[in-house]
């Protein structure tokens, strides 16, 4: 029986950092998708955990969400943040990165995406943010490319954050 | 390398009127399970009921955190007649994933994390407990509400194995 968790490709942010990591092409061949980050980016505008973007097919609207998260002292649920997950920013302690798994079912269906995304952002021990949201892409067309960005759009994702996109085949 | 993430079976509702769905026959050969669920109700959310070896005693417990957009809030259930499943979603098909870690041994009780995303009504993670220490060699996936609520045509369930080597 074949293998069924492929990698299409990973990106690993160079020095100088980078506005977005882009996944482009994505081919049909695929049942699910599993996008995998490590990232962080350089804002210092604002506290250790900032937003962040994202766009399917270009499109970074139409992506209503429901999210539940933890912190050190404190839990919580909103609606529609227009982000992907949290990630540790340029305030953060040094050396630390985000991870996160955003999983796309049925990428190719006819019917809009619901996109499970689970988050973890630390602060060397000192505070966290832990997430779980759920997403959806109001769109009936085939996921054939994504961008992950920050939400502040005058920052950037720092060297060494890397994603890696896989394809999950059902047969 | 040793190909370690390999699909079982596929479920594609297609008749509008199907109820449950079930795995059956799972052999021992892998060490966890992971079940992809796309799953839509035609009229409002509700949960899937899952349940091992057509089990359908008060064995099992779960415990869950959940946010509806509002609040966020942590409930546990106890002597309950099936696991956490997933949710359907009512406007949308909702991405639910589960993982039953170490299904086939005859010694522990056995836990499944459950992710469901029914966007339109919540976010919600669970895990399960069921208390028997047999092999799992079943699951059925059912829509809670009685035997005449169905799911909808596209509603889809893929069972894969894991294996650790």
């Amino acid at each position: 029986m074949a293998a069924t968790f492929y990698k299409i490709a990973t990106v690993t942010v160079g020095s100088g950092g980078a506005s977005s990591i882009n996944f482009t092409s994505i081919p049909s061949t695929y049942t699910d998708l599993c996008l995998l980050l490590s990232i962080r980016d350089d804002n210092t505008a604002g506290g250790n955990f900032q937003g962040s973007a994202m766009e399917i097919n270009a499109d970074s609207a139409n992506q209503p969400d429901i999210y539940v998260y933890g912190t050190s002292s404190s839990v919580g649920s909103g609606a529609n943040s227009g982000q992907w997950s949290w990630m540790n920013t340029g305030v953060s302690t040094a050396s630390v990165f985000s991870s996160v798994q955003l999983y796309f079912p049925n990428y190719t269906s006819s019917n809009y995406k619901s996109i499970s995304i689970d988050g973890v952002t630390e602060q060397n021990g000192t505070s966290a943010i832990a997430s779980l949201k759920a997403k959806l892409w109001q769109n009936t067309s085939a996921i054939t490319s994504i961008k992950i960005k920050s939400y502040s759009v005058s920052s950037l994702i720092v060297q060494y954050s890397s994603a890696t996109l896989y394809g999950i085949k059902n047969s | 390398m040793a190909k370690t993430y390999e699909p079982i079976a596929t479920t594609t509702v297609s008749n509008g009127t199907t109820n449950s769905v079930e795995f059956t026959s799972i052999s021992g050969n892998y060490t966890d399970l992971i079940i992809v669920a796309s799953a839509k109700y035609s009229s409002a959310g509700y949960v899937i009921e899952m349940t091992f070896n057509s089990d359908t005693g008060t064995n099992y417990s779960y415990t869950r955190i959940t946010g509806d957009g509002t609040s966020a809030a942590s409930t546990r259930f106890t002597s309950q007649s099936k696991a956490f499943g997933g949710w359907t979603g009512a406007s949308a098909f909702a991405a639910n994933v589960v993982q039953i870690m170490n299904y086939s041994n005859s010694t522990t009780y056995k836990t499944a994390l459950t992710r469901a995303n029914p966007v339109d009504d919540r976010v919600a993670a669970y895990v399960s407990l069921w208390r028997s220490t047999s092999a799992i060699t079943s699951i059925k996936l059912t829509l809670e509400g009685g035997a005449t609520n169905y799911y909808t045509s596209g509603s889809s369930f893929t069972l894969y194995g894991i294996k650790a080597a």
